[in-house]
């Protein structure tokens, strides 16, 4: 089986958000960045199944600029087995998955996993794009994944329920939160052995963005929280009638 | 020229969601002085398909094909493509939930679109094209400006709301033919009749606080006094102990809601719990710890055990309901 995985590098989930220039551009000063949480769900599956099928490859994958590639040596020793940096920061979710696409047509992978979405934009579209330009099913949002020799057997959450779907090779998947239980953390073994695994940086295509953000803004702040003693239920009840108007 | 709409149904139905969507894309439609096409997969009533005409849809296109009934993203794609190049769409509008956001992408890549997810309001401008998302789990919001010609816009539930606005009824059947594809439906599990944590217009919802799974009992009951919109919710770690299902945890990897009223029973208020509230309209705390974090997202708060407060809140709320 061979397996590609798409990282995306993302701010810590805990981290306070500030922009500078004008607004415009995502303040990374002091930031933590990790493997965005969906990914690294679907890399930690990835690597239960290899792990049990002989001869696996797994390749982490990102498309960003050189800071990226302590985000990569973290897929490296949770696993992966080599990683490919491609040397772009695109403004657009198209332009990430035609880079990725472009690379995925020479390289014959049997499946690819994304996560749901990137916590940065919140976009949700890179996996389903990256389908559509190879012409290949997908299952978007799986919270289970069985990899077999000819067919995948993917879970998703649909409104209301679940939906099992059979899927085969090659194929685009796209995971969440059950995809597996919880990421793995890297041991000391791996770590020193993701210092001797390949990471290769690949060129870009040339392409424009479809979208750019122009500028960022916070939400606006919260009114102070009205504290009512636990005693006057019934003041909440009324409150919430006649004030907030919402019952 | 025209605004495409794809208007998902949950067996053979609408909801409020379907008719919001009409909604945004109508008055996306008044900007750019087109009207609204809305397009139904699946075999449902005049009735059902006359519903979005009374939300600005000034025709309705109509799939009845039985080979679409079961869902395929690159099926669907397919077919939403070719209506939206029959309409001479210029702006699609989707939902920014679990369906669709498996088949949007894929059309953006058909059309060559440009695509922004997680609308949560109209267009402030049409040209340049620029339109406000959530960014960074709803920390932040981000104003994007759409490069071409084509734009796709996914809407965040509840974001915009429902704007009457009645057309008289004009349908059309739409057909088209499947794309191959090797995916094969094996199961569809449904969960209970209960609604869905993303429906429902009140949520009271749980954490570690309330100590065991037993003790939802009481945010169940809450739940019930208010009725067929509301529903119980849960935290991470409430769902990762099976207390609770994980279809009802809400958060950063899970659900991001935004209920007109939020009940916060036993909840820290971490900042990956946060990004899953913060639409709600209004949020009510309860917790023991005065310095818990949700007190700094909620707009009322009680410091109290929760074991003891919704009992009597329970109380206070069937009162209520009996009176009104
Ligand atoms: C990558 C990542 C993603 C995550 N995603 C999510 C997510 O999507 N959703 C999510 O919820 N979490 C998520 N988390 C976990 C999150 O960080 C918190 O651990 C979690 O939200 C805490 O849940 P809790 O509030 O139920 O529990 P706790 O933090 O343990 O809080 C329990 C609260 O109950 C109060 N309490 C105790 N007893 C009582 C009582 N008798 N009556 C009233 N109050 C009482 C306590 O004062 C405390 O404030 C994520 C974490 C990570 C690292
Ligand atoms: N720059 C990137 N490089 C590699 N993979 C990415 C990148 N951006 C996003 N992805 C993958 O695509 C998924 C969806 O991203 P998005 O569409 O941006 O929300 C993420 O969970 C990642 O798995």
């Amino acid at each position: 089986m061979k397996i590609l995985v798409c990282i995306s590098h993302v701010p810590d989930t805990t981290a306070k958000i500030s922009f500078v220039d004008g607004n415009k551009t995502y303040n990374k000063e002091g930031q933590q960045f990790i493997i965005g949480p969906n990914e690294e769900l679907a890399l930690t599956r990835a690597i239960e199944i290899a792990e049990a099928q002989a001869g696996s490859t797994i390749t982490a994958l990102t498309v960003g600029g050189a800071e990226v590639e302590p985000t990569l040596r973290k897929a490296l020793a949770m696993g992966a087995s080599d990683a490919i940096r491609i040397d772009s920061t695109p403004k657009d979710a198209m332009n990430v998955a035609r880079q990725i696409a472009e690379l995925a047509k020479i390289q014959n992978y049997d499946v690819i996993l994304t996560g749901r979405e990137a916590i940065d934009y919140n976009g949700g579209q890179v996996g389903e794009m990256i389908a559509e330009l190879l012409g290949v099913d997908s299952v978007s949002g799986a919270t289970e994944m069985q990899l077999e020799s000819a067919k995948a057997l993917v879970t998703r959450e649909i409104d209301g329920g679940l939906e099992v779907v059979e899927l085969q090779y090659p194929a685009v998947i796209t995971g969440q939160k059950g995809i597996a239980k919880e990421p793995k953390i890297p041991a000391m073994r791996g770590i020193m052995m993701a210092r001797t695994k390949p990471l290769l940086v690949q060129a870009p295509i040339a392409l424009d963005d479809a979208t750019e953000v122009l500028e960022h803004s916070l939400p606006k702040a919260k009114g102070a929280c009205k504290m009512i003693p636990a005693d006057q239920v019934d003041e909440l009840v009324r409150l919430l009638h006649e004030e907030a108007k919402i019952i | 020229m025209s605004v495409l709409v794809y208007t998902e149904n949950w067996d053979n139905q609408f909801k409020k969601l379907s008719f919001e969507l009409v909604s945004y894309a109508s008055s996306v439609a008044k900007q750019l002085n087109t009207n609204v096409v809305a397009l139904s997969i699946g075999a449902l009533s005049q009735e059902q398909l006359a519903s979005l005409s009374q939300y600005g849809a000034d025709k309705v296109l109509s799939l009845e094909n039985p080979d679409f009934k079961t869902f395929n993203a690159l099926q669907y794609a397919k077919a939403i493509t070719e209506a939206a190049q029959q309409e001479k769409a210029e702006v699609l509008v989707f939902a920014n939930n679990i369906s669709t956001r498996a088949v949007a992408p894929r059309v953006a890549v058909k059309l060559d679109a440009g695509f922004v997810s997680g609308c949560v309001s109209l267009p402030e401008s049409i040209s340049p094209f620029v339109v406000t998302k959530k960014a960074f789990s709803g920390k932040a919001m981000a104003k994007v400006q759409i490069n071409k010609g084509l734009k796709i816009l996914s809407l965040n539930q509840n974001a915009f709301g429902l704007i009457p606005n009645a057309k008289p009824f004009v349908s059309e059947t739409f057909n088209s033919t499947l794309a191959t594809s090797n995916a094969k439906l094996l199961e569809t599990r449904k969960s209970s009749g209960k609604m869905s944590v993303l429906d429902a217009e009140i949520l009271v919802s749980g954490g570690r606080g309330l100590k065991k799974a037993e003790n939802f009992a009481l945010l169940e009951q809450a739940s019930d006094i208010f009725g067929a919109t509301a529903t119980v919710a849960c935290t991470k770690p409430v769902a990762d102990l099976e207390w609770r299902p994980h279809s009802e945890h809400v958060g950063q990897t899970g659900k991001v809601v935004a209920p007109n009223l939020y009940f916060a029973v036993g909840i820290s208020g971490a900042i990956q719990h946060l990004a899953g509230i913060t639409s709600s309209k209004v949020i009510v705390a309860i917790n023991t710890d005065k310095d818990a974090p949700i007190f700094e997202a909620a707009d009322y708060g009680i410091i109290g055990d929760a074991l003891e407060v919704m009992p009597k809140l329970n109380e206070s709320l069937k009162t209520f309901k009996s009176k009104s």
